[in-house]
């Protein structure tokens, strides 16, 4: 042990000068969930197509709508029959939530689909941040987005309807609240997409559920009694879901804060499903 | 500083890690070896918490990896299966992990100079080869600054030059006082780099040694020689720890335990003329089959090259 220089303390080897405080931290996580989200194509790409439904589709429905009327064919078919404004503008939310919630799905399981995951975990050890930060940006984006989309389809679809017996303008009672709900309801939608594809760890399992639970569930509950469907289906996620947004509530369908509470509900387990599955399973 | 305790993986019933102790020390580059299937990305993923052990434990630096409050600047890891997604460009992806930790863009732009993946740090990582792939992976391995560097399989898929920067920039971290832990299936490669060694076979720690000790212990350097009277020589070298095969009728004879000097000076002390002597030395690469033999999980029948060595 020969000290060239007593004057200096001696400082271990491994000690390099001014190491930097580096720190993750919840805001740092969202920041990156952000960075990630948007560094990739598909996500403008299927926003851009959701948003597109969104708006395009009202559109069509509503010119559709004006035209029979005008040329006085009949409206039997129950979408038109009894169209306002409201649900004609709306009629593109149907296509949008596939589009946004199969964005949820890629955004979690694509990581896993490309091995991104191991990155993103190792810097993120203790895991729960980034499933929280994935849901609430992307729940967040997909809220805003589908807010703007579905508040420029009613304003331009029920300009198209003005002067019918469809007319309707924001200041008509549950004209806001439905458009509120319907951009909530979307970014729901979106945040189930993300536990999902967090839970399945596959793009194209998060898919097959998401459609199911949305689309092909609720005709499978007409098969069950009717006595049974009456307890069953109002609470079905995507029955409590068009309850938010819908105009008129009766008996069968749930008022627009009890779907809310039920959607909420059905977002909330499918987060729960996907964190516990993110702590306990090897990634 | 990487420390195992009784570390133990298991999938199903099929044991991929069994009970592994060993410490990996700063300043000196590791080599983690064994056959493929031996349980080293196992290892390597318990060590970053991407698996969790089914008992004992892996500490880095003191702690659990996930228990850092930086993890990127604790361990830099590259783990052998690509990491990334190949839609997003060398840079955003480094800038997102940078995001995590607060780490500035301006050490984002360090580790691609360092990487030498200036000129592709725009496109997408999906369309760059093996060796940008490997590079792009290291960059992210170096982002955090980190105290141990822990590398899977570094040089698979390398040119000879990208190996080359390879080993030089394991050493150059050695250097720096950081814990260099890199996995290798490769005994030859590993030995240019490494100080110290860690074999596994079958998730089992087979030796925890230094390059230079793992020579000795193998059997040693054998002599190959050829004589006039080959019988009589034989009896003159035999003693304790000394080996000696040779076929009947043949002048040669494969002599381990005795040096070509020592023998040389035998055959002319009695007289016996010497028609070749030669020392071969045991290579890493037989040092390390010789351990792992028995530890290979696939083998394959037509590659393994009997020895003329007569078994211990």
């Amino acid at each position: 042990m020969s000290t060239v220089a007593p004057s200096q303390p001696a400082a271990p080897a491994a000690e390099r000068p001014a190491r930097p405080a580096y720190k993750v931290t919840g805001t740092r996580v969202l920041r990156a969930e952000w960075a990630k989200m948007w560094s990739l194509r598909s996500t403008w790409i299927t926003v851009g197509l959701g948003l597109f439904f969104l708006v395009a589709f009202g559109l069509i429905a509503a010119y559709q709508f004006k035209s029979r009327l005008t040329s006085g064919r009949p409206m039997d078919r129950g979408d038109f029959a009894n169209a306002n404004a409201l649900t004609l503008s709306l009629f593109g939310t149907h296509f949008a939530q596939l589009a946004l919630g199969v964005l949820g799905v890629l955004i979690a399981a694509g990581e896993y689909s490309t091995g991104m995951i191991r990155s993103t975990l190792a810097a993120v050890p203790r895991r729960l941040p980034v499933l929280w930060s994935k849901a609430l940006v992307y729940g967040l984006v997909a809220l805003v987005l589908a807010t703007v989309g579905v508040f420029v389809a009613f304003l331009a679809g029920s300009g198209i309807v003005s002067g019918t017996r469809a007319a309707m303008t924001l200041s008509d009672a549950g004209v806001v609240r439905g458009l509120l709900g319907a951009g909530l309801y979307l970014g729901l939608v979106g945040v189930i997409g993300v536990a999902l594809g967090m839970l399945l760890r596959s793009v194209a399992g998060g898919i097959s559920v998401l459609v199911a639970t949305l689309m092909l569930v609720p005709g499978l509950v007409s098969l069950l009694p009717t006595t049974w469907q009456s307890h069953i289906s109002p609470y079905l996620p995507s029955n409590a879901g068009e309850a938010m947004f819908a105009l008129h509530h009766d008996s069968t369908t749930l008022s627009p804060g009890a779907g809310l509470a039920v959607f909420v509900l059905w977002t909330v387990a499918a987060v729960a499903g996907a964190a516990v599955r993110l702590v306990r399973s090897d990634a | 500083m990487i420390e195992a305790q009784q570390l133990t993986k298991r999938y199903g019933e099929k044991t991929a890690v069994d009970g592994l102790d060993f410490t990996v020390k700063p300043g000196t580059v590791t080599g983690f070896l064994g056959p493929n299937g031996a349980g080293k990305s196992t290892t390597m993923r318990m060590v970053v918490g991407l698996d969790a052990p089914t008992s004992g434990t892996v500490r880095v630096n003191g702690r659990r990896y996930a228990e850092h409050a930086a993890p990127l600047q604790e361990v830099g890891a590259l783990l052998e299966a690509k990491s990334i997604h190949p839609g997003r460009s060398a840079f955003n992806h480094l800038m997102a992990l940078a995001h995590t930790h607060g780490i500035p863009r301006r050490r984002v732009d360090e580790v691609i100079g360092l990487t030498g993946l200036e000129s592709v740090a725009k496109k997408r990582a999906g369309a760059f080869s093996l060796g940008m792939g490997q590079r792009l992976g290291i960059a992210a391995a170096l982002l955090g600054d980190p105290a141990t560097v822990m590398l899977d399989e570094p040089v698979n898929g390398l040119d000879p030059e990208g190996v080359l920067w390879i080993r030089n920039l394991l050493t150059g971290l050695a250097a720096e006082g950081r814990t260099v832990f890199v996995s290798s299936h490769l005994m030859s490669e590993v030995a240019l780099v490494a100080d110290h060694l860690i074999v596994v076979g079958r998730g089992r720690l087979l030796a925890d040694t230094t390059v230079q000790e793992l020579v000795r212990q193998a059997d040693g350097d054998q002599v190959t020689v050829a004589s006039a009277d080959p019988a009589r020589l034989r009896e003159l070298l035999t003693g304790p720890g000394v080996e000696i095969t040779g076929q009947a009728g043949s002048e040669e004879l494969l002599v381990t335990g005795v040096t070509a000097r020592q023998i040389g000076t035998v055959a002319a002390e009695h007289g016996i003329a010497l028609y070749e002597l030669a020392t071969r030395a045991v290579s890493l690469e037989e040092a390390f089959m010789d351990l792992t033999r028995d530890a290979v999980e696939y083998h394959g029948s037509t590659t393994t090259t009997d020895t003329p060595r007569s078994a211990a």
